[in-house]
């Protein structure tokens, strides 16, 4: 039988100003109807590149330099834009991330749908809206005919990807290629669009392209799978073979490097890497003392210009309770796991206890002290500021783009540091850097020059340059590629070891926490819905929400 | 959904009150900032003490500051702005006199413009690195950087006195004829609803130069963001989802791009006006053009206060309004806007 | 969660055991791609390179050098005295002995061009430097504090921006008096919006980014956090808006006195240059209202120009 897609030693090069780059390189791979081919690699792997051409909607920098690329046996790269425009939509789709910026603003999403269908003489325009619900019902949409007219930004993530996945298999295509569909879901709702996706294109026996960086993801919904890297193929296998059997070292570090559900953090890095044994680093004893208690803590947020506002009660006055109510307890030399999806509360906590926010009621002691009462001009000039640091999210936008490495490391010492000379500045801004892992002779790079991990080792070294004692952690690796995400998590491992510190951990990843934590706190809706010992939560956890969290991690669909 | 739309219209045109508030007050206070006594100047130079004193008592500038705001606004919603001490005229009169003039060289001036830069700036996004997108930038360049008065005399030179093909800068009509029966107030306009089809040609050949003018002056902007617009929204992600779906070129561009970009350039039509009705001040005065731009500038000359500040008033009003037509037009486009989100 | 270094970071080919080193290319190639080999910052071989690279901003560059010179030594360099008048000579055209030619007055152009530089640049600067400053600190601090002095100030800048610019400076000089300094201030005035606008939306945005809080946990108060984080790093699209002010104070000056505001004869200006030879243009006597309006345009346009190199010289981002 014939492949449906035939990929032979395609190359694809883009001529920018600083001179060719060649992104794919000799990448061949087939796929028949009714299969799922899954492309894994990290950033820069030249994955999107591969899909992007098959479709020939490339940037106008980029073009094939070798190799073929055939459809259902016509030439894609030689095909005429015409005849491209035939298949696009109608044979092959495209569904991609950020659903949200991936539709039409200012368009309801019936009407979107309903072009397409006419694009590719679908429906008439007498039936296009008809046929428009039909489709919205196929993605299981509640109220089809009422959604019809909603707009994106009225609409949530997962709600705006099934629209996209509609749009994509709205003309029944033979191929429908996903790239990171996921990206900026909630675990859960992930777990709901993958479902969905796999079952359409299982009962249309199509065949499917999934891009991701999760290996994970891709053993749980694909057959065969390719690994790529720098633009070529390290390794294809299909799923259960690549797993239990890779071949390729890089295919190795990836496995290895991808959280489950057992192992320990070391298993993360790659086989051959040398470090020193883990330090076994248990807090002492059970209920030690506690570095950090919070006790009823609450947040609100008054609900805007709604008529009730008016009310001359203001505690008749309806709010938005961002966190609600919660109490626990962060040991001593204890790692704790704070878990939840967007919206649970998690990160208004941590900006609460880092008193960069002020909570309405509730108490927070650190350290002995009640702060959260205090002004925040008082605790930034307490010495409890240099106790209690954060190590942000988003390495690109907790730098600042103007100050160099060493610069953004120094700026708390600058401020709340000892130091007097800038000779003891200078020292103390290598000693740390040489702490993290950063390569001295990138401190006078800006963060633009710095790649993402560098850029997390810059401010894991800034937090720790004033010598914490409780660290919160606001999912630090949430924005690197997996292999980095290995390196840095074994490195806040040894820091909290050498260094004696207690962590508070936040993060939607389960896996991680699984990895790092002592205890383990869930969230949802403002509210604490379990907590306990990571172990034991994580294997019979007690909270239906908690059990759906963990139900909702890929498992590998050979097991 | 809708009533939410009516709500945010109705919002709109109650944000602009006290946006007309502040303009009357900085109005007033202009009026009352003249060094000296402002009494003198609204008698004008020939006048005596007596008149002088008169003019005070009428004007009430003997009583204080919250009173004479208070006389001020009243004299106002009687459509009462003075008057002009070189016409004798009241102000308001000789005002809504000279308004359709400058409105017709405006609205002609700003169809010419968006004629030409609308299609300019889509052809230069969707053809980047073409000729047609370097003309655009030069356009663009050399558009934002050329006085408007100095444009205008050189059009002048060039085609009145070199070429001989425009006719002589001198006002909206040669006076071989007779100004059409009053309609709208445009000239041409007028002309050919009267059917007097010389006199519309005629009047036309006089606005064509000064609207060119205008229109070169806004078209550089408009271009720009034009282009600016198309390009960013060309490269966004909701196009790539369009395109991977399989829309025609022509659904892309005008149902799913141009749509989206029309609202920064509606955004940008606010500033392109605010400058539009200052160099209109300028090229009436080239092309001895009896608007009221002309109006105030012969009344600075002669130090016609009442005048200048009643054209002043005036101007502001007629931008206040096209900027709550603006928003208003953004709005109907922009179904995001007036949601509580 | 979201991984936004995957497809927005511009990542630069860097050596380092992390390995990541093409972003996305895609999304890389369609934006600027920075050069691959590291620098130490170094300001004035970055000038070199922003010269280097776009030929404009080195026009640009010179052409505003050249305006500086003849605005600093104008009055010792003309060939003849821009006031002295000579009926004989009136209304010549440009010839080697006059390059501009002569006015109605019999006055040198080119003299008069000259000289005039130094009056228009000192009005543009001294009114963007006023309003650039005032406008900065006003926005800057509604942008951070938000509340009621936001509400304040935003007003009353929708007040000023409520007029057609020109025509409220038209009714300022009016109100206040016919004089160059009532020029500047009224130009100040109705440019301010600009500043505070643009400075207020810089700060907002920054406000709450990570380096902000960081900055915060580290020690930082309020107003140093504004002075020495956020506003540096609004400055890169706010060193375009000067320039591109500049070239419209120009502007406005010479508008006002073509219309007869500000400057009085027989103090020689482009605007009022241009208003003068006006009416000469429609007697073929081309030469009085040109080259004024030529060298204002000159001007305006240096500035313009001025904007990109200055945005690329300052943003960080630019260099490589």
């Amino acid at each position: 039988m014939n492949a449906l897609v035939e990929v032979k030693d395609l190359s694809v090069d883009f001529s920018t100003r600083n001179g060719v780059v060649h992104a794919v390189r000799d990448v061949s791979f087939s796929l028949m109807k009714g299969q799922t081919l899954g492309i894994v690699g990290e950033s820069g792997s030249g994955k999107s590149v591969t899909s992007y051409t098959l479709m020939r909607i490339l940037d106008q920098a980029g073009y094939i330099s070798g190799g073929s690329v055939s459809f259902g046996g016509m030439d894609i790269g030689n095909a005429s834009e015409k005849n491209m425009v035939l298949l696009r939509g109608r044979e092959i789709s495209m569904v991609f991330q950020n659903p949200r910026s991936a539709l039409n603003p200012i368009r309801k999403v019936g009407q979107q749908i309903e072009d397409v269908l006419c694009q590719h003489l679908q429906a008439t325009r007498h039936d296009a809206k008809q046929k428009a619900i039909d489709v919205l019902r196929q993605v299981r949409i509640n109220n089809p005919g009422e959604r019809y007219h909603a707009y994106p930004f009225e609409l949530s993530g997962g709600m705006c990807q099934r629209i996209v996945i509609a749009l994509a298999l709205a003309c029944r295509p033979q191929l429908m290629i996903a790239d990171e569909p996921t990206t900026g879901l909630d675990v859960t709702t992930q777990k709901a669009v993958m479902d969905l996706m796999a079952e359409l294109t299982r009962e249309r026996n199509m065949a499917t392209i999934l891009i991701t960086h999760d290996l994970g993801l891709a053993a749980a919904y694909c057959d065969h799978l390719i690994v790529m890297k720098d633009g070529e193929v390290v390794e294809a296998a299909d799923a259960k073979s690549l797993f239990q059997n890779p071949q390729h070292p890089y295919t190795k570090k990836l496995i290895r490097a991808t959280p489950r559900s057992s192992g320990t953090i070391r298993e993360l890095l790659p086989e051959d890497t040398k470090v020193p044994a883990l330090a076994v680093s248990t807090p002492n004893a059970g209920k030690s003392e506690a570095i950090l208690t919070v006790e009823n803590l609450v947040k609100e947020y008054p609900l805007k210009s709604t008529s009730s506002t008016k009310h001359p009660k203001a505690e008749a006055r309806p709010v938005f309770r961002a966190v609600d109510d919660i109490s626990f307890i962060v040991g001593r030399g204890e790692c704790v796991g704070l878990v939840g999806e967007s919206g649970c509360g998690k990160s208004t906590t941590s900006s609460m206890i880092m008193r960069l926010l002020n909570p309405t009621s509730g108490s927070l002691i650190f350290d002995g002290s009640e702060i959260a009462n205090m002004p925040a001009k008082t605790f930034a000039k307490s010495p409890l500021r240099t106790k209690l640091q954060m190590v942000f999210q988003d390495p690109t936008d907790s730098l600042n783009p103007r100050f160099t490495a060493s610069r953004s490391i120094a700026d708390p010492l600058m401020r709340m540091g000892q130091l007097k000379s800038r000779r003891q500045m200078r020292d103390r801004v290598q000693e740390l850097a040489e702490l993290v892992g950063f390569p001295a002779h990138l401190l006078d790079r800006f963060p633009h020059q710095l790649s993402g991990g560098q850029k997390a080792r810059v401010g894991i070294a800034r937090a720790i340059s004033v010598n914490p004692e409780l660290l919160v952690l606001d999912e630090p690796t949430a924005a690197l590629d997996v292999s980095v995400q290995a390196v840095v998590l074994n490195l806040l491992v040894d820091l909290k070891a050498r260094l004696g510190m207690s962590y508070l951990f936040v993060s939607h990843d389960l896996s991680v926490v699984r990895l790092l934590c002592d205890r383990v706190i869930v969230m949802r809706g403002g509210k604490i819905v379990e907590q306990g010992e990571c172990d034991q939560v994580l294997e019979n956890p007690a909270d239906p929400y908690t059990r759906e969290l963990l139900n909702a991690i890929p498992h590998p669909a050979f097991d | 959904m809708a009533k939410s739309k009516t709500m945010t219209v109705l919002g709109r045109v109650a944000e602009a009150i006290p946006t007309l508030i502040g303009v009357v007050i900085v109005a007033f206070l202009l009026t009352r900032a003249l060094p000296g006594d402002p009494a003198a100047y609204f008698a004008g130079p020939a006048a005596t003490l007596e008149s002088i004193q008169e003019v005070r008592v009428s004007l009430g500038l003997d009583k204080s500051l919250p009173e004479q705001f208070i006389i001020y606004v009243a004299d106002l919603a009687t459509g009462n702005l003075g008057n002009s001490i070189s016409t004798g005229q009241p102000v308001t009169a000789d005002v809504m006199s000279r308004l359709p003039a400058s409105l017709e060289l405006t609205l002609f001036a700003l169809v010419l413009s968006l004629g030409v830069a609308l299609p300019l700036g889509i052809l230069a996004a969707t053809k980047p690195g073409t000729w047609i997108d370097q003309l655009c930038r030069i356009i663009v360049t050399a558009g934002v950087s050329l006085p408007v008065f100095f444009t205008g005399l050189l059009l002048v030179y060039v085609f009145y006195y070199q070429l001989g093909v425009a006719p002589s800068p001198l006002g909206r009509l040669d006076f071989v004829y007779l100004s059409p029966p009053h309609v709208t107030g445009f000239y041409v306009v007028d002309a050919l609803i009267a059917g007097d089809g010389a006199t519309a040609w005629a009047a036309f050949r006089q606005l064509l130069l000064p609207a060119i003018t205008l229109g070169l002056f806004t078209l550089a902007p408009i271009a720009r963001m034009t282009r600016a617009a198309m390009l960013q929204v060309l490269s966004s992600d909701f196009i790539r989802t369009a395109r991977a779906a399989g829309l025609s070129w022509r659904k892309v561009l005008f149902t799913y791009a141009f749509r989206n970009a029309l609202l920064p350039i509606i955004t940008t039509l606010g500033m392109v006006f605010s400058f539009m009705l200052g160099a209109n001040v300028l090229v009436e005065k080239v092309f001895a053009w009896p608007g009221i731009g002309s109006y105030a500038v012969e009344a600075l000359v002669v130090s016609d206060y009442a005048a200048v500040q009643g054209f002043v008033l005036t101007m502001a009003v007629l931008f206040v309004t096209i900027n709550l037509l603006i928003d208003l037009a953004y709005t109907a486009i922009d179904p995001r806007v007036g949601f509580d989100g | 969660m979201n991984k936004p270094s995957q497809t927005t970071d511009m990542i630069k080919p860097v050596s380092g055991e992390d390995g990541i080193s093409l972003a996305d290319l895609n999304a890389a190639v369609t934006r600027q791609s920075g050069a691959a080999a590291p620098t130490r910052a170094n300001m004035l071989r970055h000038l070199a390179y922003i010269l280097k690279s776009n030929p404009m901003t080195l026009i640009a560059f010179i052409l505003f050098a050249l305006m500086l010179v003849a605005a600093l030594l104008g009055p010792l360099i003309t060939p003849y005295d821009p006031l002295k008048s000579s009926v004989a000579d009136a209304l010549q055209a440009p010839s080697l002995a006059h390059w501009f030619g002569t006015d109605d007055l019999g006055r040198d152009v080119f003299s008069r061009v000259l000289m005039a530089t130094r009056l228009d640049l000192a009005i543009a600067f001294s009114a963007v430097a006023i309003s650039f400053v005032f406008g900065s600190i006003i926005g800057s601090l509604s942008g951070y504090y938000g509340g009621w002095l936001d509400k304040v100030t935003g007003r009353i800048i929708d007040t000023i921006m409520a007029f057609p610019l020109f025509v409220l400076a038209m009714g300022i000089v009016a109100a206040l008096g016919n004089s160059v300094e009532n020029i500047v201030y009224a130009t100040a005035i109705v440019n301010l919006p600009f500043y505070a606008r643009m400075a207020r939306a810089e700060v907002n945005v920054r406000r709450d980014a990570g380096f902000v809080q960081a900055a915060r946990l580290s020690g930082n108060g309020d107003i140093r956090i504004l002075a020495t984080q956020i506003f540096p790093n609004a400055l890169p699209p706010m060193m375009v808006q000067i320039s591109l002010n500049l070239g419209w104070a120009i502007l406005n000056a010479a508008g006002l006195s073509f219309i007869g505001l500000g400057v009085s004869p027989p103090t020689p200006e482009w605007g009022i240059m241009v208003a003068e030879g006006a009416r000469y243009i429609v007697s073929g006597e081309w030469w009085l209202a040109l080259f004024p309006g030529a060298v204002l345009m000159l001007a305006v346009f240096t500035f313009n120009m001025l904007g990109d190199g200055l945005r690329d010289l300052v943003d960080p981002r630019q260099r490589s």
